[in-house]
């Protein structure tokens, strides 16, 4: 019990390390980019970095859940177009209020995301093959369901304004934070409080540890698996409620390689691809470095394949923290 | 294992260092009270897509206009048309680096709505190209004028069917832009100027090339003395080169739109006549200028025909008609 207390104390440890690293390294990127460009560390540029975040971090918080439980979600990205899809259809094909698409998403998510862990403990199909069965099914169901051209919500709907709406804005004057960016803080919240304060959280940490010792010590693996595909599908439904809002249209052909960015932004933010170890706010500094990257980039003017390339490095030297941090941890 | 850590983090900010001073340098904002002297415009530029061949033949043209006028310009655009919210984190990015002017191509003109409505609030002009944006903002299209292309495609028509007979013209919808324009130039020339040539049929296949083959055969097996066929963009004029040479009528004259492999090797081997090309590099080049004018406040045309070209088997290879057409 001693010993695994104090193991335990070592991984909290390292984690905030981990955490205090990435949040350095994003005041890092702010400092070099504000005082590379005038018009880095504007308002106006700081709304567009925060609202470019909203979706990939949302995304990366539904990823965050299953990679902790040792497994992986390729669908994020078409799943949330699945639901964006199934927003537009409740409000503009069938004329219902708002909420009911917002519903509609959110329960698209996480279906997909229930099917994904069944399919992963039931069917025992490997994460891997299985959401990326689901990535294609969810970007051709979309196709079909949209007929292959983008779905827009008539301006009367106010659709538009579940992102970038501002109610802090109203609230206070000139703070016009757009509420996409608000609703990601708030699900970050929630996602932090499921993973450390519920069950769900625990048992995601407990199968992603040791899968075996976790079914042996009496867990129903399958429920909660499931349970935790579905809880990160809810996420990326929220997602798709967002990127329709901030597009105010459900485009059917876009999703494809928002995966990588979202498991990217996991990876960065400190959660093992091994399963068992990340937080929700690592997850959400990983999305900031990501965008602030991307962002800053675009300002100085870098040309956009050097970006690219700057991403990769990025991830690459994440990573490879990472492992430093477990050898540190181990020793 | 600290130190190893330290080395890590600095080896990443050396990285971002190095970007950061290779960076051509910021302009300096522009001082209101004062007319801006001689100072390096900054244009940016924002396609559709970076990678394809096309939009690096707009890029090619974009630069050429920069260096003619001396003014800075950026090119960029998403790695996929489907990915609306990337091209308007890039119109955002670019609106807050308070550029003179912006050059934009919307995959999406009603997503982009809001955030040029920002830049002309900031004063910022706003060129389109190529497809352009479908709104009031913009000063100024840079684009193909597809009713004078298809125009010529119609005199060549009538050229090489000896000035009367029967023609056809399969296009891809008549819901876009660019296919309205095109059937209607080719129909109307015809219409107005050769009163001995008929046109037969206009059939719709989507750009497919199955479903336009299926057109294309019935319309030559409906009209057996037909003479000439007009393909409106490639994916309908790969569906009449299938139709004809399936049907074995090589009489027939095919005139085609755009380049493709497929198209450039029937043109080639004589199957097809010819074809009309756009020009991606006067779309690139003429945008650039065209902002460049706006800020210096020149009145601008709505419309700005970028220019196009017939090309067959004797010019196909010539370095000027050679540089517009893409495999």
């Amino acid at each position: 019990m001693k010993a695994n207390s104090s193991t335990q104390q070592k991984k909290t440890g390292a984690d905030t390390i981990q955490r205090l690293m990435a949040f350095g390294a994003l005041i890092i990127l702010f400092v070099v980019f504000s005082l590379a460009s005038p018009y880095f560390f504007t308002l106006s540029n700081v709304i567009g970095i925060l609202v470019s975040t909203a979706v990939n971090g949302l995304l990366a918080i539904g990823v965050t859940f299953i990679i902790i439980s040792g497994g992986i979600d390729l669908s994020v990205g078409t799943v949330m177009t699945l639901s964006a899809v199934m927003a537009a259809v409740t409000v503009r094909n069938w004329g219902m209020p708002n909420i009911f698409g917002v519903l509609a998403a959110v329960l698209t998510g996480t279906f997909a995301g229930a099917v994904n862990g069944l399919m992963v403990s039931k069917l025992k199909l490997p994460p891997f093959i299985a959401t990326l069965g689901m990535l294609n099914v969810a970007r051709g169901l979309s196709l079909v369901i949209t007929d292959l051209s983008p779905i827009y919500f008539p301006l009367e709907t106010g659709w538009n304004r579940i992102a970038m709406g501002s109610v802090l804005g109203t609230i206070i004057p000139g703070f016009d934070i757009p509420n996409g960016v608000l609703i990601m803080f708030g699900s970050a919240l929630v996602a932090g409080l499921i993973l450390s304060k519920t069950v769900i959280g625990r048992y995601a940490f407990a199968i992603g540890s040791n899968e075996e010792a976790a079914r042996l010590s009496g867990l129903n693996i399958v429920l909660w698996k499931t349970a935790i595909y579905a809880v990160g599908g809810l996420f990326v439904g929220i997602g798709g409620v967002i990127i329709a809002a901030r597009l105010n249209s459900a485009q059917p052909a876009l999703g494809l390689g928002y995966e990588l960015d979202a498991i990217a932004a996991a990876v960065i933010g400190g959660v093992s691809l091994s399963g068992g170890e990340g937080n929700i706010l690592g997850t959400i500094i990983g999305a900031f470095i990501i965008s602030t990257l991307t962002n800053g980039l675009r300002i100085l003017s870098v040309p956009q394949e050097w970006q690219i390339v700057v991403t990769g490095l990025i991830i690459l030297s994440a990573v490879y923290l990472d492992i430093l941090r477990k050898k540190a941890s181990a020793n | 294992m600290k130190s190893k850590k330290m080395l890590i983090i600095a080896s990443v900010l050396m990285i971002l260092a190095m970007l950061a001073a290779c960076a051509p340098a910021a302009e300096t904002p522009t001082t209101v009270d004062e007319p801006a002297v001689e100072e390096t415009l900054y244009i940016p530029v924002i396609s559709k897509g970076f990678q394809h061949a096309f939009w690096l033949a707009v890029k090619a043209g974009a630069e050429r206009a920069a260096a003619d006028y001396g003014v800075e310009i950026t090119f960029e655009g998403p790695e996929s048309e489907a990915m609306v919210d990337k091209q308007m984190d890039m119109l955002q990015a670019a609106i807050d680096k308070d550029p003179a002017a912006i050059c934009f191509a919307a995959v999406d003109s009603q997503a982009a709505i809001p955030l040029l409505e920002q830049a002309q609030a900031k004063g910022i002009p706003v060129i389109g190209f190529d497809s352009g944006v479908d709104s009031d903002i913009p000063l100024a299209t840079a684009a193909t004028d597809n009713v004078a292309a298809a125009a010529l495609a119609a005199d060549k028509m009538v050229e090489l069917i000896g000035g009367s007979g029967e023609v056809a013209v399969i296009a891809h919808d008549n819901t876009s832009r660019t296919g309205i324009d095109r059937v209607a130039g080719f129909k109307d020339r015809i219409e107005s100027t050769y009163p001995d040539v008929t046109i037969v049929d206009i059939q719709y296949g989507g750009g497919d090339h199955l479903r336009s083959t299926d057109l294309a055969k019935a319309i030559i097996q409906g009209n057996p003395d037909l003479k000439g066929f007009f393909g409106a963009n490639e994916g309908s004029i790969i569906g009449v080169l299938n139709a004809v040479s399936e049907l074995g009528r090589d009489d027939i004259v095919v005139i085609g739109y755009d380049s493709g492999q497929q198209q450039l090797e029937a043109i080639r081997s004589g199957q097809q006549a010819g074809a009309i090309t756009q020009d991606p590099i006067g779309i690139g080049y003429k945008c650039v200028e065209a902002a460049v004018k706006a800020v210096r406040g020149e009145t601008l045309p709505k419309f700005i025909d970028t220019g196009f070209h017939w090309f067959d088997a004797t010019n196909i290879d010539d370095p000027d008609i050679a540089a517009l057409l893409y495999e």
